[in-house]
């Protein structure tokens, strides 16, 4: 018997689950189509060597947010936070800094800084706030609004003028358009902490601290760690994706891995269902997919389907991944100089200043890996010790820059760059070498065939300002809607973006069901 | 893909049979064409006229825009591009097409030759590289253009079966009305389509450029015995009002080049709603298509004849002798043929139907004297002039 389905919903990343999960506990039949052999997309773990593991190539997430844990009733399903941590930006000579939510210590610190920095942080997660109904629901047409979307705009203009206060609407005003290095050089000192919050700016994005809009990607973090401060993925019951893996299955959703999508069936406009690999096709009225915009236009959907100009505007999405990852295993407990072996848990940072940054970044601009690249490392084996085996643990290195396309290309090169960042490191926590038991290196081209996400993007595309908002990913596809009806799209290529927010796949969710077609 | 690289080197390009036209030209009355020197008028516009009404006309047709279509996708790319059923085409036929951009807007129309499998050439009014270029995109397909390497003549007119026959092109008895034929002309080959823009019987002749002069010299060969008259862009304006059709660019504003807000048109809008199919799959401006043919019409391209013989150029049009203002007429001829004045008009419908009165206000010059005068005007479907030997096959022998 062949039981029927209302929704497909193809990718289990975690906007996916969190799409699904919606739409089946507003009493939709779900049926999930994964690729890969597990859930959770970029977040999933992944091996080493059969003792050592990876609980995801997103190493760092900020708390979901409380509408999503409450409504899909994640913490019944053993979802918490984690542990917060912190972020200290490391220094050759031992000099690090430590940052809280809106504190900064270390040493020879001015106290103008540490002011300037409680500050400044408190301004913008006024900003971030401000921003929220543009984040946390679907992005207003400007063409055809409905009442909706003007209330979302009207609510962005109530907040901006009277949630910020005269000054600061002005201040904002002028800042959100502009680069974080301008706006770190007017309120700091200190080359140190500018390192740090600029490579906050740009992580996961192919811009440097000098690039127009890294404020407005910062301010995107923001929002996110308005939720709580961030924690390490782990893997364990608690983490996100095997909570709401929990709560889809209670939904009675039904999910099968190792069905990789091969085309969205369209008829006459209308998507009816989709072909996987092997063939078998399967039905349903609403389609909606957590693979990038990029994969599931030109691929699943296929050109011939599409209008032409739409295609050109998908072709040309901006979207070449600039970050690769080092997973390590280890014989033991790196010793990093200047940090206790406590202080390992938290989030480290290799950004010494706000032109290394940038410097890191021109090599990438002209298609070479940065020969001075950003490192943000974790150690999750020190949060779950099940990654590793006793007395041994793994090590998390997102490495920026490593563009999609090198010059010479990766076959070459991996091996050298790889060697490169470990000693890079080792200047840092010079034992590391010696406990290196095995590793895996993985480059934007390697992401893109492991996840299947085109070129290996963080975000899934670019987050410039002309991908955002109600352009996100191209004009004529925003508000999660495609030129196809009845197919959706619910991944981090969506509006708000990528991260571990579940925002793409919640805001997915409400349009569907507001459309009120999907059964 | 072959893109001509040398034409930058002179402003306006001579065609390959302008030797012949700038021999015969008595008025020197050029214009440009797709970058081509072409002839308004040659001598007598009333003499072209009725070449093609009533004997035959020749036509350089060169600075036409040609691509050559090929590939695995062609027929998969023409389909998606174009928004007529092309289902129905075999090879050796010719069809009429349109093409839109995502909204819906016409950006040109042109003729479909298909020759073999996978193997089409697209003509057209405008230049349409970039978009034909854009709409390949995920698609396998060769785009060649080939305006400069096909020099084409179109001889037109009731006796120019009996003319290209005489001139040595054998085998056009069997020629259908939008039939493809490769023959020959004395020793070098020509390809022959019955298609053209006059609305009369009619062929296109395509030959290589260094076969164009030959071509040229065999048709007015027979000029002792048949009128042969070569005519220029001015009559081709009369007659192909006449026969109904439309010019983009002139008619109404293409999309790629409009500006303004609503200033572009649908296939619907133009009255060329028969060459769009919704129900074929996918084409670029499908969504916007489907969605405007449920929506009551807004505005029709609509033939009209208008009364009297005042001229008619641009002119305003009411629903009433001094009422509502409902529309525009964007070309309009005095038909030497059918004695009377006839015109495509941009109508703006009321209440999704066509306003029940048409009045003109024509002003005009008598003497240099401006004068104005209301003349009623009546609407068709049909084209103005379609006679019976346009489409008879064989054609008579005259
Ligand atoms: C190197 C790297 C490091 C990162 N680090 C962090 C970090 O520390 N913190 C953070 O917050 N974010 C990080 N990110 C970003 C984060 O991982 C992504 O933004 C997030 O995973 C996006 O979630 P998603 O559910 O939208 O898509 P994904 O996680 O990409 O999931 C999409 C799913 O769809 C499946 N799929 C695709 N195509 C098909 C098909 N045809 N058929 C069936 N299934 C298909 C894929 O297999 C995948 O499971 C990192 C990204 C990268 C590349």
């Amino acid at each position: 018997m062949i039981e029927r389905i209302d929704a497909i919903i193809i990718g289990a990343g975690h906007n996916g689950l969190v799409c699904g999960a919606y739409l089946a506990r507003s009493g939709l039949k779900v049926l999930f189509l994964e690729a890969r052999d597990a859930v959770g997309g970029m977040t999933s773990e992944s091996t080493i060597d059969d003792d050592f593991h990876i609980a995801g190539l997103a190493h760092t997430s900020f708390p979901v947010c409380a509408k999503i844990r409450k409504d899909l009733r994640l913490e019944k399903f053993g979802y918490s936070a984690g542990k917060g941590i912190e972020t200290i930006t490391l220094q050759e000579d031992g000099r690090h800094l430590r940052f809280g939510r809106n504190t900064v210590s270390g040493p020879d610190l001015t106290d103008k800084d540490v002011d300037a920095y409680r500050h400044f942080k408190d301004e913008f997660f006024g900003y971030a706030k401000a921003m929220r109904p543009m984040f946390a629901t679907r992005p207003p047409r400007l063409k055809n609004m409905d009442f909706a979307d003007k209330m979302t705009l009207a609510k962005l203009g109530w907040n901006i003028r009277f949630g910020l206060g005269r000054e600061s609407m002005y201040e904002f005003l002028r800042v959100a358009a502009i680069n974080i290095y301008d706006v770190l050089e007017e309120e700091f000192e200190d080359e140190r902490l500018k390192g740090a919050l600029a490579a906050d700016a740009v992580i996961g994005h192919h811009m440097g601290p000098r690039s127009p809009g890294t404020v407005l990607t910062w301010l995107a973090r923001l929002h996110a760690e308005l939720n709580g401060p961030l924690s390490v993925v782990s893997g364990g019951p608690s983490q996100m994706c095997n909570a709401l893996l929990q709560a889809v299955e209670a939904s009675g959703a039904s999910i099968r891995t190792g069905a990789r999508v091969k085309k969205i069936l369209v008829d006459k406009g209308k998507a009816f269902g989709v072909e996987l690999e092997d063939g078998e096709i399967v039905k349903a009225k609403t389609i909606v997919s957590n693979a990038d915009p990029r994969s599931t236009f030109l691929e699943l959907v296929g050109a011939p389907q599409l209008d032409a100009t739409f295609i050109q505007r998908v072709t040309q999405i901006r979207g070449a991944g600039d970050v690769a990852k080092l997973h390590l295993a280890l014989s033991g407990t790196p010793e990093f100089l200047g940090l206790s072996a406590s202080e390992l848990e938290n989030r480290l940072l290799i950004a010494p200043t706000m032109r290394y940054v940038e410097h890191a970044f021109n090599d990438a601009k002209y298609a070479r890996y940065s020969e001075q690249p950003v490192l943000e490392i974790t150690l999750p084996s020190l949060h779950n010790d099940s990654l590793a085996p006793r007395g041994h643990h793994v090590m998390s290195v997102n490495i920026q820059y490593a563009p999609y396309d090198i010059d010479g290309g990766w076959h070459e090169q991996k091996t050298t760059f790889a060697y490169k960042i470990i000693a890079l490191i080792g200047k840092y926590a010079p034992n590391l070498k010696s406990l290196i038991v095995d590793h895996e290196f993985l480059t934007p081209q390697d992401i893109e065939s492991r996840y299947n996400v085109r070129q290996g993007h963080w975000h899934h595309g670019e987050m410039t300002i002309h991908q955002s908002f109600m352009m996100r990913p191209v004009h004529g596809a925003a508000q999660y809607n495609t030129p196809i009806d009845g197919l959706y799209l619910c991944g981090a290529g969506a509006h708000p973006g990528g991260g571990l927010t579940g925002l793409p796949g919640h805001n997915a969710a409400q349009r569907i069901l507001e459309s009120g077609i999907a059964k | 893909m072959s893109i001509p690289n040398d034409h930058f080197r002179q402003a306006i390009q001579h065609t390959p049979f302008h030797a012949r036209l700038a021999a015969l030209t008595q008025t020197e009355e050029w214009t440009v064409w797709n970058g081509c020197m072409a002839p308004r008028v040659l001598d007598k516009l009333s003499t072209e006229y009725f070449a093609v009404r009533s004997s035959c006309s020749v036509m350089d047709m060169s600075p036409m825009e040609k691509y050559r279509i090929t590939g695995a996708d062609a027929y998969r790319f023409l389909d998606r591009l174009l928004t007529r059923d092309l289902s129905a085409l075999r090879p050796g036929r010719v069809t009429y097409v349109v093409w839109c951009n995502d909204e819906g807007k016409l950006i040109d129309d042109g003729t479909l030759f298909q020759f073999g499998d996978g193997d089409y050439r697209l003509c057209s009014q405008h230049h349409q590289f970039d978009w034909l270029m854009t709409s390949a995109m995920g698609f396998d397909v060769n785009i060649e253009v080939e305006t400069h390497d096909v020099a084409a003549l179109a001889v037109q007119g009731p006796t120019s079966y009996s003319v290209l026959t005489e001139a040595g092109i054998a085998g056009l008895e069997d020629l259908r009305p939008f039939g493809i034929a490769n023959l020959s002309c004395q020793d070098f080959p020509v390809v022959v389509s019955r298609t053209g823009y006059t609305g009369d019987l009619g062929y296109e002749v395509w030959v290589s450029p260094e076969n164009a002069l030959p071509l040229w010299d065999a048709i007015f060969s027979v000029k002792s015995r048949y009128d042969v008259h070569a005519i220029g862009l001015s009559t081709l304006e009369m007659v192909r009002i006449e026969a109904g059709f439309i010019m983009p660019g002139f008619d109404f504003n293409t999309a790629e080049s409009t500006v303004r807000a609503n200033f572009d048109r649908s296939p619907y809008e133009v009255g060329l709603g028969w060459v769009v199919n919704l129900d074929k799959g996918q084409f670029t401006g499908r969504k916007a298509l489907v969605a405007e043919s449920k929506r009551p019409a807004k505005r029709r391209l609509t033939k009209i004849t208008i009364e009297g013989n005042k001229p008619v150029g641009e002119a305003f049009i009411y629903n009433k002798k001094g009422g509502k203002l409902v529309g525009e007429i964007k070309c309009a001829v005095w038909s030497p043929i059918l004695k009377a004045n006839i015109a495509l008009a941009d109508i703006e419908y009321i209440g999704g139907a066509l306003p029940k009165k048409l009045w003109a206000r024509l002003d005009y010059q008598r003497e240099l004297k401006w004068m104005s005068a209301w003349a009623e005007c009546r609407p068709t479907n049909k084209p103005f002039y379609s006679p019976d030997h346009r489409s008879a096959t064989p054609p008579s022998r005259l």
